[in-house]
């Protein structure tokens, strides 16, 4: 019944969204449709974790093999945390910002929840499909709507990249619907699949394409900082925080246990491509000016060494890979807020515009320090227990990219650093001379995700525990 | 049989009314009633009781897959005069006419989709065609209009000659004309009539269907002839053509397969490449839409590659996501003060009902889920890759699906996006409201596609 109510109570709430005409009325009630999903999910996960409330299945298309199944385990357990829980924190921190009418924005913004809870929730691969390209619709609209100058093309720009990679999906999908023995597109069904390794090869492929652009792996990822440093912040924390996951997610639940030979196949060529992507986009970041494009960058980076932490095929890197979607998810969302109350209040994202805003505001320079020291994986922050673990893995699959991966993190170190030293400290400049604190909600979002950066940092037990399912599930498709 | 003998008739009742009857609004009206009584009988045809039981010597066959397709075609068609009815009249003075004549195409539609015989094939197909070389010319003061008649005819009385003869040689190839009777199989050995025969059946209709290298007529017609025939031609009369086409494939040389599989694939690949590279560069909505048309022909074309029962189910589901989005289209499309994609600019803020309805419509026709055209789409490949073989094809389909997304999405970018101020004529509410129950039953269907489905596979 949760994983069912996850879907619904966002899906509801969005449609409602649409007709109140209040911007007041309509934020207050997408704050609670956000609460509402959270209390669901707590109240599940605390009271009522048992199978009933983990699967749900309903009849949708019978005679084409297709059934609106959800099942909430492991990771996807995980995921939809981080959703229902990044949810009510964006609404939060972008409290005070304004858009025109925002019955739409803030019911598209439900729907997109909708559709992510939807991906991380289908066990039946046209369902997933189908929420697959859902989640993109709204965000769609969302970005090109109120998103910068450039918004259109940009845009547009990512929902073609991403639609190519979907419809790939689907003929991919198809077809291994038609190898089912029962014709039929449960996940139980396609995991059952026997495929040849021909046949692995090059849907493995058609998969993976779509996947990639979404994560995104270098080099698909032409579209991502173009369309973080364009959409509304808002929209930004969604793609970032949680709609790269969707490709990261699609790969431990769809990809991997689909094409297990496939994937021992490319291992070499998507650990290659992920470990060129992130030192090519740290060498980038640092040569930023723009908070947000720092940021993208940043992003591309992390998302590498999860994809290539995925495939090393050992427990250690896939533990440190699901336990980074989460922790990504945080300290991502935490820097998003940042950038945006950056730019509320100076009018700007440039960093050689902004400085000394730590002196007026020193609550906002310190939650900041604690989410950029996140970001670069310092230990006791929730980063080291994941980043430590993938390198680990990606170690013991081959020295050379780790070592070559290695040096991503010391350049992250040197462009966060340099953020918070430009940013935060060094003299005040006219921009910044009337700065003044931030307000109690937005100190309390902030501080909802530095509490969860230490306490997964201190004590990552319980979402060991959580991962662990699929990691062993994985690793036992391998034998 | 009802329909083909309702729909003759009251195309005669049409043309008499509009002697006696001097007020021009009330043609909508009657055919509107028309359009009833045709889904009346049709439904009696469905249920088995016909006026006159008889398959004319095994001539007709009734098929449950080809009248549950004039069911959908029928109900395209009461959307389309409720909606476009009143532009219809304001084409010319001839309204009563007009509707006439599109009551005698829905009668050769019949014979098209319950053709057992070649030459029933023919005469739906020419019964099809001649009235809609007139609905071209119709607006007789407008030059493109006259052009775009007189090529269609040309052209088109050119491909049935074609037609005629390829049904000649088949004849004299097998020594029938019933379409269960030709008896072909692989194994045979080809004569060069039988391949003459098959080869102008295949090239007429892939004429008739704006399928390419046959498709150079459709953009001039489609643009020159009056908007809401356009509309007509481009929904109604092409998802048509489309079962005849089928229906022949699939009963008469499903045998044969290996044989003509390559060509119909080629025709495919082409006309998807042509119909959406081509239409990234119009300006003008409407031939926008002409060239949209040809690339969704190249969707439907996979029903014919693949001839299986998924290419039934395919069609059956494309014709009705196609129809119901091209005229909710059209409907919006003849209202426009201008019809080029900026001519949309801003109407969200304007109409943003209306907006919204075109969105769905446009989100449909590219095959976005959530939405008739994703199904349609989706099982119409599905019968291809069901083939097991030419897989090249299918993701060439694809990726040609993503090409159409840029041309679809730039009228909502339009739309919603840009600032402008778009004119559009006075719409009533009952318009409006029509235009919403279009869309709820995309999305109906693109939610519950075995809602009508069920009707082929299981009743």
């Amino acid at each position: 019944m949760t994983a069912l109510l996850l879907i619904l109570i966002p899906l509801i709430g969005g449609f409602t969204a649409f007709f109140i005409k209040e911007e007041k009325q309509v934020k207050m009630w997408s704050l609670a449709v956000a609460f509402a999903s959270l209390a669901v999910m707590s109240y599940g996960l605390l009271f009522a974790f048992n199978l009933d409330n983990k699967v749900f299945v309903a009849e949708w298309l019978p005679q084409f093999g297709s059934s609106f199944a959800l099942l909430m385990d492991g990771v996807s357990t995980l995921l939809c945390l981080l959703t229902v829980v990044a949810y009510p924190v964006i609404f939060a921190s972008t409290w005070k910002s304004k858009y025109t009418s925002p019955n739409s924005f803030y019911g598209l913004m439900l729907l997109t929840q909708a559709g992510i809870l939807g991906v991380f929730l289908a066990a039946d691969g046209l369902l997933f499909y189908f929420f697959w390209e859902l989640a993109l619709i709204p965000v769609y609209f969302l970005c090109s709507k109120w998103g910068g100058e450039k918004r259109i093309a940009v845009t547009f720009k990512f929902f073609i990249y991403t639609f190519v990679g979907s419809l790939l999906m689907l003929v991919g999908l198809i077809y291994l619907y038609y190898q089912t023995s029962d014709a039929s597109f449960s996940m139980q069904s396609l995991y059952e699949v026997k495929l040849t390794v021909t046949q692995q090869a090059w849907l493995f492929w058609l998969f993976f394409i779509a996947f990639a652009v979404k994560m995104p792996v270098f080099p698909f990822h032409t579209w991502q900082p173009d369309t973080y440093e364009q959409s509304p912040t808002a929209v930004t924390m969604v793609l970032s925080a949680l709609m790269v996951k969707m490709g990261l997610f699609a790969v431990v639940r769809w990809l991997i246990p689909l094409f297990p030979a496939g994937a021992l196949m490319f291992d070499n060529v998507v650990i290659g491509l992920s470990v060129v992507g992130m030192v090519y986009a740290s060498v980038l970041a640092m040569q930023q000016d723009d908070l947000k494009r720092l940021v993208a960058y940043s992003s591309i980076a992390h998302i590498g060494l999860m994809s290539a932490a995925l495939f090393v095929n050992n427990e250690s890197g896939m533990q440190g890979a699901m336990i980074q979607f989460f922790s990504h998810g945080v300290n991502v969302l935490g820097m998003w807020i940042v950038v945006e109350l950056i730019e509320r209040q100076f009018g700007t994202r440039k960093m050689s515009e902004l400085g000394g805003i730590a002196q007026k505001a020193p609550t906002l320079a310190i939650l900041l320090v604690v989410v950029a020291l996140a970001n670069v994986a310092l230990p006791l922050t929730n980063a080291f227990v994941g980043e430590f673990l993938m390198f680990n893995g990606l170690f013991k699959f081959n020295l050379w990219y780790a070592a070559v991966g290695g040096l991503s993190i010391i350049l992250s170190a040197v462009y966060t650093l340099r953020m918070i030293q430009k940013v935060f400290f060094g003299n005040e400049n006219a921009v910044t001379v009337n700065t003044t604190e931030i307000n109690w909600y937005e100190k309390t979002s902030l501080a909802v995700i530095v509490v969860a950066i230490f306490v997964m940092g201190i004590y990552p037990k319980p979402v060991f525990a959580l991962v662990q399912e699929t990691v062993t599930m994985i690793l036992g498709i391998f034998k | 049989m009802n329909l083909i003998l309702i729909s003759a008739l009251w195309g005669v009742v049409m043309m008499f009314s509009g002697l006696f009857i001097a007020n021009k609004s009330t043609a909508k009206t009657i055919a509107v009633v028309g359009a009833l009584v045709l889904l009346a009988g049709n439904l009696f045809d469905l249920s088995g009781k016909m006026i006159i039981d008889s398959n004319f010597n095994g001539m007709l066959q009734y098929d449950k897959f080809g009248l549950l397709f004039l069911t959908v075609i029928v109900l395209a068609l009461l959307f389309y005069f409720l909606l476009s009815g009143k532009a219809i009249q304001e084409v010319g003075n001839h309204s009563y006419e007009y509707f006439a004549l599109m009551f005698f195409i829905m009668s050769g539609i019949g014979l098209v989709a319950l053709f057992n015989n070649l030459l029933i094939l023919f005469i739906g197909i020419e019964i099809v065609s001649i009235p809609l070389y007139i609905l071209t010319g119709a607006d007789k003061k407008n030059l493109k209009g006259n052009e775009a008649a007189l090529k269609y005819f040309l052209m088109g009385a050119f491909s049935t000659g074609i037609m005629l003869m390829g049904i000649a040689f088949l004849y004299g190839a097998t020594g029938s004309f019933q379409v269960d009777k030709l008896n072909l199989t692989a194994n045979d050995n080809f004569t060069i009539f039988l391949v003459i025969g098959v080869v102008m059946i295949m090239i007429s209709l892939a004429f008739k269907v704006s399928a390419a290298p046959f498709h150079f007529w459709t953009p001039d017609v489609y643009d020159g002839a009056p908007t809401v025939f356009t509309s007509f031609m481009a929904s109604i009369v092409k998802a048509a053509v489309f079962i005849g086409f089928l229906n022949l494939f699939m009963n008469g040389f499903g045998t044969i397969t290996g044989k003509w599989q390559l060509s119909i694939a080629i025709i495919t690949a082409l006309t998807l490449f042509i119909g959406n590279i081509t239409a990234v560069y119009q300006q003008s909505v409407k031939r926008m839409l002409a060239y949209s048309s040809i690339a969704q022909a190249g969707f439907m074309m996979f029903a014919i590659f693949a001839v299986n029962d998924m290419s039934k189910q395919g069609l059956l589901l494309y014709a009705a996501a196609y129809c119901l989005a091209t005229i909710g289209i059209f409907a919006v499309l003849v209202k426009m003060k201008d019809f080029t994609i900026d001519g949309f600019n801003g109407l969200a803020k304007k109409e943003p009902l209306i907006a919204l309805v075109v969105t769905v419509c446009f989100l449909s026709l590219a095959g976005i889920p959530l939405t008739a055209g994703f199904f349609a789409k989706y099982f119409v490949l599905a019968a291809a890759i069901k083939t097991g073989t030419y897989l090249w094809l299918v993701i060439f389909a694809v990726l040609m699906a993503a090409v159409s997304v840029y041309y679809y999405f730039r009228v909502i970018q339009a739309m919603y996006f840009k600032e402008g101020n778009s004119e559009m004529a006075e719409t009533s509410s009952g318009f409006k409201g029509l235009l919403v129950a279009v869309a709820v039953l995309i999305i109906v269907l693109g939610v519950a596609p075995n809602l009508l489905l069920n009707w082929l596979i299981l009743y």
